[in-house]
């Protein structure tokens, strides 16, 4: 079970990271957003891998998973996305300023696009 | 507890005197002054104790837990300095009066002094050595402050950049020093580590210990070969001179020798660096005294060489050699401060500091001259004045120390050369300036200063005569006491009598004076050799140099890593963590697999994991066709839910399935102002090495994930299980911690959220950018925007939609769900309308403007923690145990409510960037706006071919150049 998820985080930051070292800035944005993925569930794992028991308090309960990673991965999530809007709109505001997408901002790669 | 005010009343003070300042600038002088006299309150009632030989120790808590508080301790030494400190300040403050310029800000000079004033006390009272080194900086920073006073003068900030950058180089080695030294002691209380010296001076790290610390006295001490900046801070007004290079700023560095002289002395370490460095100083500085043609230049030499000759006295270790070392920092203190004023007398009278130019002055000020000449007699060791008393007690202990060891020789020609160099520059000093003929050129005509200007030299040379004509009488119980700090034990037995018989010491004393004489009257070739010479053994060429060799390698350093790349930059950033990581996987190393068993997969989990690298993959491999890769990357979130569902995570899941959502809305809705495809970048060498970075990276990263995994595991979590129903009224638990246990993280974290949100509505603010008119394969938009069968069905849906989220809401404490699930279940459904039935309808039936929604969030979040504030309790105390409300259901009054401030601001959040977004479609269509009648009614038909169809409504909702426009402008 362990080496599953220690793969799926190994493919997710891989990927993740080759994204990222794109020139262009919507690669980036994708890069971004799987890196985050990667993050959270390495967070998520710190608190151990239990099945089938959630954290939520009953009587036949037989155990529980560890809540604290739970609590700081959900807020995570949320700011993960807060993080990438803002980093799309940074991309379209850099596009209208410097009329390219590059990361650089070169604008001679610029080329076959439909606008 | 009156200890600690001596400190705080300066430093509490500056401000206080700069803003008094506005009301004129003797307000300012006047309360500089009561500050100082205050502080001086403070630490009378404290003499008697002292006198005793008690040490005095008050403190007040800081940060208990670190061991570290605002401990000061009182001894003779401490009142020694805090009395110089305080009486030369306070003069100082009364000459600066007169000195400071109509232009000048006494504000600003007045607050530097005190907050300088503060920090040596704090230097000399300290009793915790981090403090003593935190005050240390704040010296090395007030100074800065004042030697720069003349901020439009490139020699003043040249200047105190120099004693800022030497004197803050220094402190960083003596952080590294007084670490080690507590370490050692196992305390950074002064009175446990005075009582520790032999266990120190044992220790194996007594030798790097040492150097660091006296690293820091010595910059700070201008001692060689760090001396340089002292002449290069003359650039400062004379009355900060007169303080910082008289009483305190240098006199910190010996202080500090006084300070730890039970600790570090006794060794041969100590002996060969303080003596080497110290004689050193004592010569070269008397050497340069002698041929400098700037008033102050020579003051400055001259106090560099006795700086060295109390830190050679302290590096000849006996306790006799300590008695005249203090004995000498009391005397220096006095007749250096007095000589300071004079010069800025001199100067401010004459208008220039040279002195070739200014001669015969006892003619023009013979008040003045004649308090000068008292103190330069002083200076060059003559009888009567008190310089020669602590001379006298050095060419003692000199030759002392010489019949034992083999320095002999060495120890005793310095010592008598530098006394020869002494009474030569006093002489110079005395002759040059007030006889030696007329003044040449001078922009002014000299005459007296004011009245009170002169006081304070005036007493200073007072004490000069008193304490060299009857020392028993007037220093010998402050030396008393402040030796008897400085040992730790009784001091030794001495006399300060002016007369001992004739004796060797006395035979150097008449050298010196004979041979000063010689050497000033026939200083004419000396002069011309000195003037040839000149260049030879000049630090701060060395110092410039090093600096530049510093500043270009940095440049280097940048211009290597930083080519103005962003995408090479973070290729090397990357590669930087890779590394510093690789250094826990490379032998020798734990092993990575650690001592916990493993779970054994199930056959779904190895399909949903299969699939998921499978997914990864594919969306970096097909990245340039970035619909495509879109789609790929919500199929992964989707999967990356499914692991959150398989282990035990049910908020997570639904979480990251409802984010995955508007994520994807967002991206598409982004898209559209983006090229359709990612040019294939050129540089296959360059695909490689990302690569290779890649792979490393999610090596690293797998490995990371498979040690800790496999690794035991302690949580902190049991509190929260074992708590969570009883104390906060919540059976799930993960809920539970964002609304009650950690919910000053959560209201951090929605305010992140807003912030985002009002960020990007400032971004996309008359953000224009041009749009796609026809899909990737060339065909035209479909016209038909909101297709009726989707508008109606999405319709029917929203309150479907919004039951969920408020069913999900409420259960969020017992089951999983909560406010950041509901808020975003919300948003996904408000979107939704906007896509099917376009922004003008839906705003006609919801408000347009989203940031009262944030701020409302923002404010029931607050509102809520601080309501159990009022109550007595800590903030965000959950309401459930506390608040006893009169209605029943009192464990949701609390906690659901500030989980509605989180749903507030995540669904205003959210929708304020999509929304906004969208609204720039129609934006950038604004000139195109010609078909008449589409603004609120969609026109069916114009049968185009649809668009891809993987994503209808958003792709289609763009196409819509008219039917926007009409709510664009209360919105902009």
């Amino acid at each position: 079970m362990e080496a599953l998820l220690a793969g799926i985080i190994a493919s997710l930051t891989g990927c993740g990271v080759y994204l990222v070292l794109r020139a262009y800035t919507f690669p980036v944005v994708l890069g971004l957003t799987l890196l985050s993925y990667a993050v959270n569930l390495f967070l998520f794992a710190t608190g151990r891998l239990t099945v089938g028991q959630p954290a939520v308090i009953s009587a036949s309960a037989s155990g529980y998973a560890d809540p604290l990673p739970q609590a700081l991965v959900l807020t995570a999530i949320v700011i993960a996305f807060g993080m990438t809007a803002f980093v799309i709109m940074l991309a379209l505001k850099a596009r209208a300023e410097l009329g390219t997408d590059h990361v650089d901002g070169h604008r001679e790669d610029e080329r076959g696009q439909g606008a | 507890m009156s200890l600690p005010l001596v400190v705080l009343i300066p430093l509490l003070g500056a401000p206080l005197v700069a803003w008094v300042s506005r009301f004129g600038r003797l307000h300012a002088t006047w309360m500089a002054g009561v500050l100082g006299v205050l502080a001086l309150g403070a630490l009378i009632p404290l003499k008697p104790a002292v006198f005793h030989a008690e040490t005095v120790v008050q403190q007040i808590p800081w940060m208990p837990a670190l061991g570290l508080n605002l401990a000061f301790r009182l001894d003779g030494l401490g009142m020694l300095f805090a009395i110089l400190i305080l009486v030369i300040g306070l003069l100082v403050i009364l000459y600066a009066r007169y000195y400071l310029g109509e232009m000048d800000c006494t504000g600003r000079f007045y607050a530097y002094l005190l907050l300088f004033m503060g920090s040596m006390l704090g230097i000399v009272l300290a009793e915790n050595i981090l403090l003593l080194l935190m005050f240390w900086e704040m010296t090395s920073l007030s100074s800065f402050l004042l030697i720069s006073y003349w901020q439009h003068r490139s020699d003043a900030r040249n200047g105190a950049r120099m004693a800022l950058s030497i004197t803050g180089l220094g402190g960083l080695a003596m952080l590294g020093g007084f670490l080690l030294l507590g370490e050692m002691a196992g305390s950074y209380e002064l009175s446990d580590i005075l009582r520790q010296g032999d266990a120190i001076r044992a220790h194996p790290l007594y030798t790097p210990m040492l150097v660091l610390v006296l690293l820091g006295a010595f910059t700070k001490s201008a001692q060689f070969p760090f001396h340089f900046w002292l002449p290069q801070a003359m650039a400062a007004p004379t009355p900060v001179s007169a303080y910082l290079h008289s009483a305190t700023l240098v006199k910190a560095g010996v202080f500090l020798l006084a300070r730890l002289f039970p600790v570090l002395s006794g060794t041969d370490q100590w002996s060969h660096l303080v003596m080497g460095v110290g004689l050193a100083t004592l010569v070269i500085g008397a050497y340069f005294a002698l041929f400098k043609h700037d008033l102050k230049g020579l003051l400055a030499y001259s106090t560099i060489s006795h700086l060295g000759l109390i830190t050679l006295l302290f590096g000849i270790g006996t306790p006799l050699a300590a008695v005249a070392g203090v004995f000498h920092i009391i005397n220096h203190a006095t007749f250096k401060a007095s000589l300071f004023m004079a010069a800025g007398i001199i100067d401010h009278e004459c208008g220039t500091r040279d002195m070739r130019l200014i001669n015969g002055l006892a003619r023009y000020m013979p008040y003045t001259a004649t308090l000068a000449i008292v103190a330069a007699l002083s200076m060059a060791g003559v009888p009567l004045f008190n310089g020669f008393l602590s001379k006298e007690m050095f060419f003692h202990e000199a030759l002392n120390f010489s019949k034992y060891t083999a320095w002999d020789w060495v120890l005793t020609v310095s010592a008598a050369l530098a006394g020869v160099l002494a009474v030569a520059y006093s002489l110079r000093f005395i002759h040059d300036v007030f006889f030696n003929g007329e003044p040449v050129n001078l922009p002014r005509t000299p005459h007296e200063p004011a009245r009170w200007m002169r006081v304070p030299v005036e007493v200073l040379v007072a004490i000069c005569l008193l304490v060299g004509i009857a020392p028993a009488y007037t220093v010998a119980p402050f030396l008393y006491v402040a030796v008897e700090g400085t040992l730790q034990t009784n001091p030794p037995s001495y006399s300060l009598a002016i007369w001992h018989g004739f004796n060797p010491a006395v035979v150097m004393s008449a050298v010196a004076l004979a041979g000063g004489a010689l050497v000033y009257f026939g200083r004419r070739p000396l002069f011309a050799r000195a003037a040839r010479w000149h260049g030879l053994l000049d630090a701060a060429a060395v110092y410039k140099w090093l600096l530049q060799r510093a500043l270009a390698l940095a440049g280097a350093l940048t211009r290597l890593l930083d080519t103005g790349s962003l995408q090479r930059l973070l290729a090397v950033l990357i590669v930087a963590a890779l590394a510093a990581g690789a250094a826990g996987i490379i032998p020798p190393h734990l092993p990575i697999t650690g001592p916990v068993p493993i779970g054994v997969p199930d056959l779904a989990s190895v399909l949903v994991a299969v699939a998921l690298v499978l997914v990864a993959f594919a969306a970096a491999l097909i990245h340039q066709r970035r619909l495509t890769s879109l789609v790929v990357l919500g199929a992964l979130g989707l999967l990356v839910s499914l692991v959150y569902v398989k282990f035990s995570a049910p908020d997570l899941a639904l979480t990251q399935l409802s984010v995955e959502v508007v994520t994807i809305v967002l991206l598409l809705l982004a898209m559209y102002f983006l090229p359709r495809r990612t040019p294939v970048e050129t540089d296959p060498g360059r695909r490689l090495r990302h690569f290779l970075i890649a792979l490393g990276a999610g090596g690293g990263a797998g490995i990371l994930s498979w040690a800790v995994m496999t690794r035991p595991h302690a949580s902190i979590s049991k509190y929260f299980l074992d708590n969570s129903v009883a104390e906060a009224g919540g059976a799930n638990v993960v809920n539970v911690i964002l609304v009650d246990f950690r919910g000053f993280d959560t209201l951090g974290e929605i305010t992140v959220l807003a912030l985002a949100g009002l960020g990007i509505f400032a971004l996309l603010k008359d953000l224009r950018l041009p749009a796609h008119r026809e899909d990737i394969a060339g065909r035209p938009f479909d016209w038909d925007l909101h297709p009726p069968i989707m508008a109606t069905l999405v319709r029917l849906l929203l309150p479907l939609a919004l039951l969920v989220a408020v069913f999900i809401f409420l259960r969020g404490h017992n089951l999983p769900g909560g406010g950041f699930i509901a808020g975003l279940v919300t948003a996904v459904a408000l979107v939704t309308q906007y896509l099917a039935n376009g922004v003008d309808w839906t705003h006609a039936r919801m408000p347009r403007n989203l940031h009262p929604a944030i701020g409302l969030g923002l404010l029931v979040a607050l509102v809520t923690g601080a309501t159990s504030m009022l109550l007595g309790y800590p903030f965000l105390t959950s309401a459930f145990t506390h608040v006893h409300w009169p209605f029943a259901d009192f464990e949701l009054a609390s906690a659901i409510a500030f989980d509605l401030g989180v749903y507030l601001v995540v669904v205003g959040a959210t929708l304020l960037i999509l929304v906004h977004l969208g609204l720039m479609h129609g934006a950038s269509h604004l000139p195109d706006a010609v078909r008449p009648g589409a603004a609120s009614q969609p026109v069916p038909g114009a049968d185009r071919a649809p668009v891809s169809a993987s994503m209808p409504k958003a792709a289609a909702q763009p196409a819509s150049p008219a039917s926007t426009n009409p709510i664009l402008e209360p919105t902009d």
